[in-house]
């Protein structure tokens, strides 16, 4: 009895949680309807007028500038996330299959870089590329969105549960190379985890501001991120772009709800095998 | 995880952050001979400023400038500070006035006297003397000022029955007028969320936030002239005769639109403001003199202005001669200071423009106010002295904090403003420059 009638108390915190979340989202969502008239005179929540002329205005301006930032970055979330499952997947492998010297070490290593916010270190790789040569180039935002101590700390835990040591040892029995025996045997058996490590830092590198804003001064190269912002700051003598920001920012959430929405399934894999495997 | 296995990580994570440091001090001081078209890069914020630089270009095949359009604030200066620190800083800066100090006393800024010292005479003596920094060098070309004026709703005060105050003490009885009439309606806000119109209206008193002599930073943030603006306010805001909510909200463009705040501080640059915030308004605005502490006066502040420098970086390049050249033309050139008012909105900084034709017709939201712009340049005239230093957004920030609470609370202006001067002062000390007082 006592259970039932406490039964809603869960269920509410949830609903307090969704409605945390998601009205932001509707803000943006009705904020971006409305015309630079309406945007602060109509009331918050009620849809606008003028959607098409923002998206159009959005894309006129400065020669439809927006759209190479979006398609900037695609190409430093895209590959950076790519590069990093891969790295996470090997390195997580490794870490979690094969004894070494100083396996212990660098994994500590490894856990000190999860703890350490990447904020932190934006200014040292800004010198560093800067010394590399690289600086205000697409490397300088790509390359240190590559290593994610996260992606390989959840690759190892994933690796070490997912991939049992008998299936490892039966196909170095069957006489498998190591690489081999990494890209046929256990890459698949970690397929769901590095989904999980490229959604993580697809994310992560979509939404960065720091590290692309101090890496790059050339702003056909900024991600959107970045470009929005420069819409906003004008100097004092120009208007903010309210309207423009809030549609590019609607449009900019897009790609990642697509992305959660197309890779779900694989995250429900994820899920199933664990419950199978305990 | 064991403690053991932490020691090695963190040598590790220091070493990496050592040699990110070593790695600052590189570059060479020898200036090299340009040889054929020199390229140079622009950090700049101002709208459709590549439009104004297409024209250079076209002009001067041996020296093209393209033009990275940043975002505007005290981000910047830390950004450019940063990429300088680098040895890769563009070859020329936009920075405002306030900004100067900093990028100066970083070694971000070359010394353009030689190259661009002539232009002097196009410019009013205050705003010269912030570019030069009270010395014989000349550090940035100025391109654009924001004298301080009084912006008011002329339906409003005729409906009120209020005077135009031409003094801080009749804007104050105009204030506690409205209220009386109108409790609803406010004439005005004063927003913590800005310091760049606090500094200007301690300018129009005569405060000097920072002075030097020789090496040593005297900080007045405190001084006589801005207790009054810090108390004047206070006073206001404590009696409940102005609102006390920040700009630049929401909320603040609607009250700027439906008329519940009816008038604003602010520089010459407020009608694109009202354009975006207030649209239902147009038309029914009109601009005044800023009023002053002692009637028959003409002083204002400004708020915001900015200026166009040539790095450190340019100068060991050997492009120093082609960016001040730049930078000259872009700011004194009818042809490129007409683009400027007409392409990106600004008001220059150059005396001959303040009254050229391209100024000619009035902001198209002061339709009603056709001698705009002559106005403007006859406030323009009375542009008191700055005096910035280089910490000025320590300042800035201390002000936020400060007065934001003290007018959220309605409470004690002085103490934030010693408050400011405190931080002010520490974190001079901090950065090893000498401090008096």
């Amino acid at each position: 009895m006592r259970t039932k009638s406490t039964r809603w108390i869960p269920t509410l915190i949830l609903l307090l949680g969704a409605v945390y979340c998601l009205v932001p989202i509707i803000w943006v969502v009705m904020a971006s309807t409305k015309n630079g008239q309406e945007l602060f005179t109509t009331f918050t929540f009620a849809p606008g007028s003028g959607f098409l002329d923002n998206l159009s205005e959005l894309s006129a301006y400065r020669d439809g500038v927006y759209w190479r930032w979006m398609l900037n970055s695609a190409l430093y979330a895209g590959f950076g996330a790519l590069l990093s499952a891969a790295l996470s997947g090997v390195t997580g492998y490794a870490l979690a299959k094969y004894r070494f010297r100083g396996r212990n070490a660098l994994f500590s290593i490894l856990l000190a870089g999860v703890l350490m916010p990447p904020i932190t270190l934006a200014i040292p790789q800004y010198l560093l590329m800067a010394e590399a040569g690289l600086a205000d180039s697409y490397w300088s935002v790509l390359l240190p969105s590559i290593l994610s101590p996260y992606g390989i700390y959840l690759a190892r835990i994933y690796a070490a549960a997912a991939i049992p040591d008998e299936v490892v040892e039966a196909a170095r029995v069957d006489g498998a190379r190591e690489f081999r025996l990494f890209r046929s045997v256990a890459l698949p058996m970690m397929v769901p985890g590095l989904v999980t490590v490229f959604l993580f830092q697809f994310v992560a590198i979509w939404n960065n501001f720091l590290l692309p804003y101090i890496m790059l001064g050339d702003d056909s190269k900024f991600p959107v991120t970045v470009g929005l912002y420069s819409l906003l700051q004008q100097g004092a003598n120009a208007p903010a772009l309210y309207t423009l920001v809030i549609t590019g920012a609607l449009l900019s959430i897009v790609p990642l709800i697509a992305l959660f929405l197309g890779l779900q399934r694989y995250w429900r894999i994820d899920l199933l095998s664990g419950a199978v495997k305990s | 995880m064991n403690r053991r296995a932490l020691a090695p990580a963190a040598l590790a994570l220091t070493g990496v952050l050592a040699l990110a440091a070593c790695s600052s001090s590189a570059g060479s001081d020898e200036p090299k001979a340009a040889t054929g078209p020199v390229n140079l890069t622009f950090w700049s914020w101002t709208p459709n400023m590549d439009k104004v630089v297409a024209l250079w270009n076209q002009g001067h095949p041996d020296i093209q400038v393209s033009v990275q359009k940043q975002a505007s604030g005290d981000d910047l200066v830390t950004k450019t500070i940063t990429a300088a620190k680098a040895g890769n800083a563009p070859d020329l800066v936009q920075a405002e006035f306030q900004a100067l100090p900093t990028l100066v006393s970083n070694d971000v800024l070359a010394d353009i006297s030689k190259q661009a010292g002539a232009v002097k005479s196009q410019f009013a003596a205050g705003v010269w003397q912030q570019v030069s920094l009270g010395t014989d060098a000349v550090y940035a070309i100025p391109q654009d000022t924001a004298p301080l004026a009084l912006y008011y709703r002329t339906d409003m005060f005729q409906q009120y029955g209020l005077k135009v105050p031409t003094t801080w003490a009749e804007f104050a009885d105009a204030a506690r007028q409205l209220k009386q009439k109108d409790p609803s309606k406010a004439l005005t806000t004063f927003s913590a969320n800005d310091s760049g119109l606090f500094a200007g209206l301690a300018q129009q008193a005569g405060a000097k936030w920072w002075t030097a002599s020789g090496e040593t930073w005297k900080v007045g943030i405190d001084d006589a002239a801005t207790k009054k603006v810090a108390d004047f306010w206070g006073g206001l805001v404590k009696e409940g005769a102005v609102d006390n909510q920040p700009m630049y909200t929401p909320a603040w463009s609607k009250a700027l639109n439906d008329g519940s705040q009816i008038a604003w501080v602010s520089a010459v640059w407020a009608p694109g403001v009202f354009d975006s915030s207030a649209p239902d308004t147009k038309g029914k605005w009109a601009m005044a003199p800023l009023p002053q502490w002692n009637a028959g006066e003409t002083v204002t502040g400004s708020w915001g202005g900015s200026t166009t420098g040539v790095t450190t970086g340019a100068k060991k390049a050997g492009h120093a001669d082609a960016a001040a050249q730049f930078a000259s033309w872009l700011n004194t050139d009818p042809t490129a200071v007409t683009a400027l008012v007409k392409e990106a909105g600004i008001y220059p900084a150059a005396t001959t423009a303040q009254t050229g034709s391209a100024l000619a017709v009035p902001p198209a939201f002061f339709a009603n106010q056709a001698d705009f712009y002559p106005k403007a340049a006859e406030i323009a005239k009375g542009t008191a002295a700055a005096a910035w230093g280089p910490n000025v957004n320590v300042a800035y920030s201390t002000f936020k904090d400060a007065f934001g609470k003290a007018a959220q609370d309605k409470g004690d202006f002085s103490a934030a403003l010693t408050a400011m001067q405190q931080a002010t002062v520490a974190d001079l000390k901090k950065n090893g420059f000498k401090t008096e007082g």
